[in-house]
């Protein structure tokens, strides 16, 4: 059950995710952008598949539901007309395959270095009591940094969008 | 009965779920056909006018001839929208609306099972998710219908939507802070003692701020600035007619049921009284149905209010609402956040 | 299965019924709905009666996307508060613990509020531009 569940979510992202960058049918960045929210979706449920229930939730959350209602705002200011009438560009197809068939090689050899002989229980539990428990003891001083993070995220937002400051 | 128990554990749990969900969804259906019915009436009464009266006695068939006519109706998709998303954003508006109600605990049990479709961990979590996917639908029909008052209607939504989410999100943290857990039935067990154990009475700030975000959420006066009549002609859903525009209808109403139902469940006791040993898990099947009886009254004396809230109070304006929601409110519940904090490690 | 993990089919069932119930609709009003005419007043944009001008996508004022930058970062800070949150108390009955969770949070929502207030007196909450002298908008007062 859980094996075939992660195929499915897993088949569905990955569809979803070639979706985002080479649509077919459309090439409307609105769509691209929706497909960018499904493929988060399914991730999330790849999430809750490993027990990280927190993250999957988290994912919905910031990802599909505040991250990308911005990407929306974004596509919504710019022309899209210009971006519809852009054809793929031979050059960037065979470059962007490049890097991809080098990725691939590169996980690959990843991944049958530290392929585990079994599949290992979680190292640390999913919920959002042993979440909450690991950052604010072992992962203290990572979550002050967080803050600063935001802080600067912040100003930045600010400084940019601003034409005249006070 | 006797093929239930031969399947195992499993398939048993399965079907449970299913029917518990079909169920569900039927009732939050009915819900809403008869909460627009009585928002018809109410505001009749409010207005000194008598309301539908015509089908049924009462007009209490209304819904079902709304329905039917909704369904009936010129399904019409003017020549200069965006078909797909023409036809996605209605879905996209109503599907997470229904899925919000799975964590919310409607009773306490019935025979062996827990009345809640999913017991999830990350209960309030999943919920905002939920919610916070509910924008796309209304900014893609503004965007679908590629005319200019629904556009505006769409980007003022999201807009609107997003930044009374951080209230919402910031105005329930404490009363996790004194549950300790995220799951929806934890919150309920906690406030099963006494009618002061509710946590209304605890958290009165987190409450208020929490009522006024919902409003904001799910678009109703004195917040229903994406719709706005008189300056948007309708908003988002302009260029929508039959089951597309009832759906948005639908889905609004929907949203507001599972509002209630949240706050019934954060703030209200959930499915318990605080007499005549209502406060347990229902031992027998009339106590487990006493339950869902005691849960739907509850939401429903919330819907009243939604209600009632819509036909007393003027539209804000746009930036007294942006000013309301993030120099007011989230200061507020921030506030608020620290205080209870404080409080709690004082006393430690 | 995880009983928790297997808490999560009821919901896959429910957004298979949600979908269905969206989806149904939607085609049953596609069959049983009345086919009109199609005439060029019908397919026009509403705008009240007006005939429309331009384009159906207006043109967004900056403010949206800042309003928008500004939720995603508060929304990851409001999140952070959720795990703490549920901790919280546990960790306040260790005497360990007790201090470093609540100055840790304490310090993380100063250090966010000092980035709020910026955000505040530089007006990036303000939904109204300020106006200013000699702007057009403001009322000139020396004639």
């Amino acid at each position: 059950m859980q094996a075939a569940l992660f195929y499915i979510f897993a088949a569905l992202a990955l569809v979803c995710g070639f979706l985002v960058v080479a649509n077919p049918f459309s090439r409307n960045p609105v769509t691209s952008a929706m497909c960018l929210v499904l493929t988060l979706v399914w991730l999330a449920g790849l999430f809750v598949l490993l027990e990280a229930f927190f993250l999957g939730a988290v994912q919905i959350l910031i990802y599909a539901g505040a991250v990308m209602v911005l990407f929306l705002f974004v596509i919504m200011l710019l022309d899209l007309r210009a971006e519809e009438r852009r054809r793929l560009k031979r050059l960037g197809l065979v470059g962007g395959g490049l890097v991809a068939a080098a990725l691939a090689v590169l996980l690959r050899g990843v991944i049958h270095e530290a392929a585990p002989a079994a599949a290992a229980p979680p190292a640390v539990e999913g919920t959002t009591e042993a979440l909450g428990r690991l950052l604010f003891t072992r992962y203290l001083l990572p979550f002050e940094a967080v803050s600063v993070l935001l802080l600067v995220a912040m100003v930045g937002v600010v400084l940019l969008s601003k034409k005249e400051l006070k | 009965m006797d093929w239930l128990n031969q399947l195992n554990p499993t398939q048993q749990f399965v079907i449970f779920s299913a029917v518990k969900a079909l169920v569900a969804v039927v009732v939050l259906l009915s819900i809403v056909a008869y909460t627009v019915l009585a928002e018809r009436k109410i505001c009749a009464a409010i207005q000194d006018r008598i309301g539908p009266n015509r089908a049924g006695p009462w007009g209490l068939l209304q819904p079902a001839a709304d329905a039917i006519k909704a369904f009936l109706k010129e399904d019409f998709i003017p020549a200069h929208v965006r078909k797909v998303y023409f036809w996605l954003a209605p879905a996209l508006a109503m599907t997470p609306a229904l899925l919000t109600i799975a964590v919310i605990p409607f009773g306490s049990q019935l025979g062996a099972q827990k009345m809640v479709i999913a017991d999830l961990n990350v209960g309030v979590l999943y919920t905002f998710g939920i919610v916070s996917l509910g924008v796309y639908g209304i900014v893609l029909a503004g965007y679908a219908a590629n005319s200019k008052y629904p556009f505006l209607g769409g980007i003022r939504a999201s807009a609107q939507m997003i930044s009374y989410e951080i209230a919402m999100g910031l105005s329930v943290i404490p009363v996790f802070l004194l549950v300790g857990s995220l799951n929806l039935s934890r919150v309920i067990e906690y406030q099963a003692g006494g009618l002061f154990d509710w946590l209304v009475f605890k958290q009165p700030l987190a409450f208020a701020i929490f009522v006024a975000a919902a409003f904001a959420e799910t678009n109703r006066l004195p917040f229903d600035l994406p719709e706005a009549e008189q300056e948007l002609a309708g908003g988002y859903n302009v260029e929508y007619s039959a089951i597309k525009f009832a759906m948005f209808f639908l889905g609004e109403y929907a949203n507001m049921v599972a509002a209630s139902a949240l706050m019934v469940t954060l703030f209200l006791g959930g499915w318990t009284l605080p007499w005549a040993g209502l406060n347990q898990p229902a031992a027998t099947l009339a106590g487990g149905l006493a339950h869902v009886g005691i849960f739907l009254a509850k939401v429903l004396g919330v819907l009243v209010v939604f209600i009632w809230v819509r036909w007393m109070w003027p539209r804000f304006r746009y930036d007294q609402l942006m000013d309301l929601g993030w120099k007011r409110l989230l200061p507020l519940a921030l506030a608020n956040v620290l205080f209870t904090a404080t409080f709690l490690w004082a006393r430690a | 299965m995880d009983a928790q993990l297997a808490q999560y089919i009821p919901v896959l069932i429910l957004l298979v019924l949600a979908g269905a119930v969206s989806g149904g609709m939607l085609l049953l009003a596609h069959w049983l709905g009345k086919a009109g005419r199609r005439t060029a007043a019908k397919d026009m944009a509403y705008e009240c009666g007006m005939v429309p001008v331009g384009g159906g996508s207006t043109r967004l004022a900056v403010k949206f996307y800042l309003v928008a930058m500004l939720f995603i970062l508060f929304d990851i800070e409001v999140v952070f508060l959720y795990p703490w949150a549920v901790v919280f108390r546990e960790l306040l009955r260790e005497a360990a613990t007790a201090n470093l969770i609540f100055w840790a949070m304490v310090s993380f929502l100063g250090v966010l509020f000092a980035g709020y207030l910026y955000a505040w007196r530089k007006g990036a909450l303000d939904w109204h531009e300020p106006r200013r002298a000699g702007s057009p908008a403001a009322p000139n007062r020396s004639r």
